[in-house]
């Protein structure tokens, strides 16, 4: 009979689970996909029913249920941290009791009640630390017999950032640092201020960076008042917050803002206001400040466990711009980042770790290979599926029999301009689409990223785009002399593809700037050169590959923009029917479900649709 | 009563003692919440809670 552990993540946010099979990722999945809810943080009841599903286990059967951090601890950092700012917080304290007293102090009565949806059997859960289900996501899938474990995120119990040493099995946390003083909420207060959402907008705010001149004297000003006032940064990498300057310990934002005006000369960005030069600036200031931190905190890791690989999860893993100043430095010879680097993939680390440590199972290595099957590990759907969603939407497609004839069809399509929704197979772990629940188009069509962003995402005209390399090209492209299959890096596009710069053009205008052609692949070259690159391996991603390929023998090109499958504040799209949806509402030109191809030509409209806008809340 | 069970657990296992009269306190508050209120609403920011 097969081991078989069942990972939770859930109640704060990104709630996702994940299952591991004699220690084997069999499926893992974000909640959110299914209930159609960003960043959903209840419990993962779909999800949990799709990985049993998936795996062809019984609830009953499971070894164990590993839920990914402690309960019990989080709420004594909660109440001692109410306690050293008395009389302070007595507000925040009020919101939050109710809520503890309710509900997450009685989490495991919850939990098992929710679990009972799943089975009536007793199995036991586990409750692993959040940090140390961090560090398993990150070190058990990855290639490496042994590396240093870094792990960054907001907070979890009391941990907010955690350096470590895997080896075989066992992992070993060596240094952590502890809440209130956290780089995660350092950058999500920046966030807030630039005026995008937290927990969410992170992203955005190092997309902006880019924008701001570091030349300018108000970009060094930035920096200079951040280090002076807001925080104290040590030469081992720690971070030490002046409290008094942020309202996230005791209050119910992140900053506050008089204090902040009153130092960095600029107020908090109004949401959705024109972005203006200040605040881009300041993004490139905290984005800078971030990387300082990153490097410090590798430098103490790699003198810590003398390692030659690097391991990284938590939400700032997710800074692939500072995991791209990581690799260049050469503090070690190779990274890997779980791809799932957030609260989600905390499921799959709390179940690595109850594997590993819990019942004390070896680690089997495959050299050279991580264990996350491309990250393709959700839900994928067989073309009945697809084709009763096509009869309830009284939709027009065409079908390919043939793979090859597919790919030669789309490579026209996508060189002719089109945009082009690539819904294939098993759906991502992650925030990032792979080229399964994507939406792709030309990279050297100037006017992809507009398009991308304006008429089909309706997001902010800033946000850049990402290539999808097929992996044997990314030299051709990109300062990269290694993989990067999760999109997690940022390097620089080659010297040779390049543009020159005009004149002042770090003052010129953001559109300006941005609609200079900066190279031969416009649409993915960001702002300052750069590039956010996922490349593509032929044996775990054969049809992406294939069609990227297909799309370089026609025009000479081995790569295509992707983007993920959904519009601004919708959970990517994870069947079908979200996808036959969402590529109506969009001004996207085709469609391809597996092998089916709809022409939005061909299409009705669909009946008594909603307003997407309304469905979903602005992200 | 497996609740009361785990709370002493986890405050005998990480010696915090000085912690119970406040969670004795914010239960007897709990009591009142649970008779007197409807859902409790977790806070719109960044889920520290």
């Amino acid at each position: 009979m097969p081991e078989a552990i069942l990972g939770i993540s859930a109640y704060y946010h990104d709630s996702a689970a994940a299952i591991l099979v004699d220690g084997e990722i069999i499926a893992a999945a974000h909640e959110e996909r299914f209930t159609r809810k960003k960043h959903d943080p209840s419990f993962p009841l779909n999800a949990a029913k799709y990985v049993l599903e998936e795996a062809g286990i019984a609830y009953n059967d499971l070894t164990a249920v590993a839920f990914y951090d402690k309960p019990y601890i989080k709420f004594e950092r909660l109440l001692e941290t109410y306690h050293s700012f008395v009389p302070k917080g007595l507000v925040s304290f009020l919101s939050a009791m109710p809520v503890w007293i309710k509900e997450k102090l009685f989490m495991k009565k919850m939990l098992n009640e929710e679990l009972a949806k799943l089975g009536d059997g007793k199995v036991r859960v586990l409750f692993p630390e959040h940090h140390l289900s961090h560090a398993a996501s990150a070190f058990y899938p990855s290639p490496y017999e042994e590396a240093a474990i870094l792990t960054l995120d907001g907070v979890g119990e009391w941990a907010t950032t955690t350096i470590g040493y895997g080896k075989g099995k066992d992992i070993k946390i060596l240094r952590e640092l502890d809440f209130p003083h956290s780089l995660g909420l350092l950058y999500s207060a920046f966030t807030y201020y630039c005026g995008f959402k937290v927990n969410s907008g992170e992203y955005k705010l190092m997309g902006l960076a880019p924008y701001g001149n570091p030349k300018a004297e108000q970009t060094k000003d930035f920096k200079r008042k951040i280090l002076e006032n807001l925080v104290d940064i040590k030469e081992d990498g720690s971070i030490l917050l002046n409290m008094e300057y942020y309202d996230f310990a005791t209050g119910l934002k992140m900053a506050k803002d008089k204090k902040w005006e009153q130092i960095l000369g600029i107020p908090i960005r109004k949401p959705e206001s024109t972005l203006t030069g200040e605040y881009m600036n300041l993004a490139l200031a905290i984005q800078m400040i971030t990387e300082e931190v990153v490097l410090r905190l590798s430098n103490t890791t790699q003198e810590l466990t003398k390692a030659k690989n690097i391991v990284l999860a938590g939400g700032v893993a997710l800074n692939c711009v500072s995991n791209g100043k990581l690799l260049k430095s050469g503090i070690f010879d190779d990274i890997w980042i779980q791809p799932a680097a957030g609260d989600a993939g905390g499921a799959l680390g709390a179940a690595y770790a109850a594997w590993h440590i819990w019942m004390g199972k070896e680690r089997k290595i495959v050299t050279g290979k991580d264990a996350m099957k491309g990250a393709y590990l959700g839900p994928e759907f067989s073309d009945s599926d697809i084709v009763k969603v096509a009869r309830r939407n009284n939709a027009r497609f065409h079908y390919f029999e043939s793979d090859d004839q597919l790919y030669d069809k789309i490579s026209d399509i996508l060189a002719e301009g089109n945009v082009v929704g690539w819904f294939q197979g098993r759906m991502e772990y992650g925030p990032r689409a792979l080229g399964n629940r994507s939406i792709i188009g030309d990279a050297r069509n100037p006017e992809m990223q507009k398009k991308m962003n304006l008429k089909i995402k309706y997001r902010e005209g800033f946000r850049p785009f990402a290539p999808s390399v097929i992996e044997e090209e990314i030299q051709e492209y990109f300062e990269l002399d290694r993989q990067s299959p999760y999109m997690l890096l940022v390097v620089p596009v080659n010297e040779a593809r390049k543009n020159p710069e005009p004149e002042g053009y770090n003052d010129l205008e953001m559109y300006d700037r941005l609609y200079h052609l900066r190279s031969d692949i416009p649409s993915i070259t960001h702002i300052d050169y750069s590039a956010r690159v996922q490349s593509v391996n032929r044996e775990v991603n054969p049809r992406y590959w294939h069609l990227i390929n297909k799309f370089k023998q026609k025009t000479g090109y081995g790569l295509l923009v992707n983007t993920s499958f959904n519009v601004r504040g919708e959970p990517i799209v994870c069947s079908p029917e979200d996808g036959y949806r969402c590529f109506m509402r969009t001004e996207m030109d085709y469609l391809v479900l597996g092998n089916y191809l709809f022409d939005k030509k061909e299409q009705e409209k669909i009946k008594d649709d909603t307003n997407w806008q309304e469905e979903f809340e602005l992200d | 009563m497996e609740f009361l069970k785990d709370l002493w657990g986890f405050l005998k296992e990480r010696k915090k003692f000085w912690l119970l009269p406040l969670i004795v306190i914010l239960l007897l508050f709990g009591v009142l919440i649970v008779f007197t209120s409807g859902s409790a609403i977790a806070p719109f920011i960044y889920t520290l809670f």
